[in-house]
């Protein structure tokens, strides 16, 4: 028990420094300025979107896949704020203003098919 | 000046995202990980725009993450606690170390 948790741990501090010290090979437009900051930023969301997508596939309820999509939502808001600047395209931030009212919606309506009721009660 | 302000901020919010998640991954129960991923997802999100808005200043971009932060504070709250709800009354069982139910007392009582 007390050996997984030390696996975990170190694994887990590794993935997170070599995103951190590490160049990893750029996913977007190379000549622009703080790009190499933009770059570790966005590796990091895409962990935490890794960890989202494994509570989806092991969640033992329904329940915990509804908040994994809820909290995944979330994160792509953040992820469209992060494409917006370094590029320069200010409408990746009314993708993530629409992308957080879609989420709400969803989630809503997740949760009144998670209770059991029909959608016009 | 401004460019490394809004970097503090968005690297603020990159961690508690990070640490949001690994709540998500780990905690034992349907409610802690809401309880865990939920605030923490949130205001780091919140962070990120709100760096993003000093980055860019008060240009259009800027106001629409403004507008942003307004309706993430607004709206993930009430998804939260709307699938809190729905899955303690779908009869998920809490975790067998906690120690109060408030809610499900409320509900014999009436």
């Amino acid at each position: 028990m007390r050996m997984t948790w030390i696996i975990g741990t170190v694994l887990l501090l590794a993935v997170v420094a070599v995103i951190i010290f590490i160049d990893l090979p750029t996913l977007f437009y190379p000549d622009l300025p703080f790009v190499g900051f933009f770059r570790h930023c966005l590796y990091i969301l895409l962990l935490s979107g890794v960890f989202c997508l494994a509570r989806i596939i092991r969640g033992p309820t329904a329940a915990d896949r509804v908040v994994a999509i809820d909290i995944l939502g979330i994160l792509i808001v953040g992820i469209c704020s992060l494409l917006g600047i370094p590029t320069g395209r200010s409408w990746y931030i009314d993708i993530g203003i629409a992308w957080a009212l879609q989420s709400f919606i969803g989630a809503l309506a997740l949760a009144k098919y998670l209770e059991g009721k029909e959608f016009d009660e | 000046m401004n460019s490394v302000i809004g970097m503090v901020f968005i690297a603020i919010g990159l961690f508690f995202d990070l640490f949001g998640c690994i709540g998500l991954l780990r905690l034992p129960d349907v409610y802690n990980r809401l309880q865990a991923a939920t605030k923490c997802v949130t205001f780091g999100t919140c962070s990120i725009l709100f760096g993003t808005f000093v980055m860019l200043g008060f240009s259009a971009a800027g106001i629409k993450a403004l507008f942003c932060i307004i309706f993430l504070v607004l709206t993930a709250p009430v998804s939260a606690h709307a699938i809190s709800r729905a899955a303690h009354r779908s009869g998920i069982k809490l975790w067998k170390g906690s120690v109060v139910d408030e809610y499900e007392e409320d509900s014999d009582q009436v």
